[in-house]
């Protein structure tokens, strides 16, 4: 029987970072998410102001 | 009275003839040359593509948008470019093809005075065995680039989900997404499908069924066509290599990078890597984006002789006003970007969006030990396809209108920037998006050093904000395109 256990640190899944519990709540708080919105537009507008030649 | 003709009624095309039907007034015309009736809000596709959306949703009739902006459109597709005119007239023309079903195959000269190529790409499947023949998709795979492709792709991801359903929990389907040639663009789109498919086997409760794998010609994850760029994000600099990696482990896919897709067949393509290795797939499920090309169009001079070299690049690009002198790699700069996109020969033709030749890639190009390129080809769709048909727009109505000689507009990717948000599923609170935002597209190590992107602008972070984004973005164009109340407020 092959030992799966063994191969998971190889595995390319096993080296890149991975988000936390904190992490994947703040991406669905709903109160921070409106903050960020607001802040994406805001940072939209001033890319667009610039990409305008 | 001048005649402005834009071949082409996608972003840029309709986004220059809107823009330019509205400086003009009626004093001028404005002439739409498309073969299609409907116009496709294409990031929403990928809606289409999983059932969330249906083909209405996404699309729209042109014809009575465009008599509402006193614009003539005509349903045909242009086949060549006079522009010395004939050995009659002096006057430059454009010889197009109808395809409504009315007139069908019949064709017209139409004279202009200034043109926009606006046809965008051809979707050149035949480019890969067994993707499919010219620009038609073939039967292995499906194709999320028009609303009616997306249709298909959904039809086909139902069956499997309902097969699926059935099958016993030891037994797993392979779906594979992404790019179906070493030359393709526009992985963003295959990007937010990947996530959008993944996202729905979770809802339909069949995802540990499922094997999804992710196939690019990029030479790493996160190099989206446009050399990567770095996110400031948690105290660190990071590359979107680790940015995109962490996306793909989160949701347990797997990915093959540095791929040349060089035959497809039924359950199994055959791809190169960059090491020359030549390797198989087996997959149940595959939509594989095509590499693009131009529409193919001729040139002719007075007398019929061929000079489509003088307008247009071998892949079929109309040439404006960029430096295609061959460099290397380490020689590429920002500068060899078009600004103007005015043809240096033809100082009445112009370009936009796809239908420009870029001087290079952005990414650093790739070949295989066996000779096979696999480097990703600029993208030029979305956000900077129409600041380019505003750009040209205004340029062209400047020049009409007397104001200036010389286009008065420019439209750099070397100073221009671009959103990019993959929305996964569509509830306002069920879905989520990576959202990431890139100025300039094209690198500018000269103006910064170290990234060669505005740190401030460049960023890139997952949450339900980017969501409402897409959402917003969906709605906000839709409308825009329409023409409805305070379109032109509504930002590029």
């Amino acid at each position: 029987m092959i030992n799966n256990k063994n191969k998971k640190p190889y595995e390319q899944a096993y080296f890149p970072p991975t988000p936390s519990k904190f992490t994947k709540f703040m991406r669905t708080c709903v109160l921070w998410q409106i903050f960020r919105f607001v802040k994406f537009n805001l940072m939209i507008t001033k890319l667009l102001i610039r990409s305008h030649h | 009275m001048a005649r402005l003709v834009v071949l082409g009624g996608g972003v840029s095309g309709h986004t220059a003839a809107t823009f330019a039907a509205k400086w003009l007034g009626s004093t001028h015309e404005v002439v739409v040359v498309t073969p299609n009736s409907k116009w496709n809000w294409i990031p929403s596709n990928i809606w289409v593509g999983v059932g969330e959306m249906s083909v209405d949703d996404v699309t729209f009739e042109l014809a009575p948008v465009y008599k509402k902006a006193g614009i003539v459109y005509k349903q045909a597709k242009a086949l060549s470019i006079h522009p010395n005119g004939s050995m009659q007239s002096d006057k430059p023309f454009v010889k197009i093809e109808f395809t409504a079903t009315d007139c069908s195959g019949e064709t017209e000269e139409l004279e202009y005075d200034y043109l926009i190529n606006a046809t965008g790409p051809k979707l050149n499947f035949g480019a890969t065995p067994g993707l499919g023949e010219g620009t038609t998709l073939g039967e292995h795979t499906v194709s999320v680039c028009t609303a009616n492709h997306a249709l298909e792709a959904n039809k086909k991801l139902r069956e499997l989900i309902s097969e699926m359903k059935s099958m016993p929990d030891s037994q797993k389907k392979t779906f594979l997404i992404g790019t179906g040639h070493g030359m393709c663009t526009c992985q963003g789109a295959a990007f937010e499908y990947i996530f959008n498919v993944e996202h729905t086997l979770k809802q339909e409760g069949v995802r540990d069924k499922a094997d999804i794998i992710w196939i690019s010609n990029e030479q790493f994850l996160g190099d989206f066509g446009m050399g990567a760029m770095h996110i400031d994000r948690g105290g660190y600099r990071t590359h979107s290599k680790v940015f995109s990696e962490s996306i793909y482990a989160e949701r347990g896919l797997s990915w093959i990078v540095g791929a040349h897709v060089n035959k497809v067949q039924k359950n199994m393509i055959t791809y190169e890597k960059l090491d020359g290795s030549i390797n198989t797939q087996k997959f149940d499920f595959a939509m594989l984006i095509p590499p693009f090309a131009g529409v193919g169009m001729k040139s002719y001079d007075k007398d019929g002789s061929d000079i489509t070299e003088t307008l247009f690049a071998p892949n079929g690009m109309m040439k404006v006003d960029a430096d295609y002198t061959p460099k290397s790699f380490e020689e590429w700069s920002a500068n060899d970007w078009p600004a103007t996109l005015q043809n240096p020969t033809y100082k009445n033709i112009f370009a936009v969006g796809i239908a420009f030749a870029p001087p290079h890639p952005i990414s650093q190009p790739k070949k295989s030990p066996n000779g096979t390129m696999i480097t990703p080809t600029p993208p030029r769709t979305g956000m900077p396809s129409a600041i380019m048909g505003k750009a040209v727009a205004g340029s062209i109505c400047d020049m009409i209108l007397g104001k200036s000689k010389t286009p008065t507009h420019t439209a750099k990717m070397s100073e221009m920037g671009a959103a990019c948000v993959a929305s996964t599923g569509k509830g306002l609170f069920s879905g989520t998006a990576a959202a990431m935002t890139v100025y300039p597209v094209v690198p500018d190590y000269e103006k910064y050093p170290e990234t060669g992107r505005d740190q401030e602008l460049t960023t890139g972070e997952i949450g339900l904000s980017g969501h409402w984004v897409k959402h917003l973005l969906h709605y906000a164009f839709l409308w825009k395109a329409q023409l409805k109340p305070l379109w032109r407020i509504i930002p590029e």
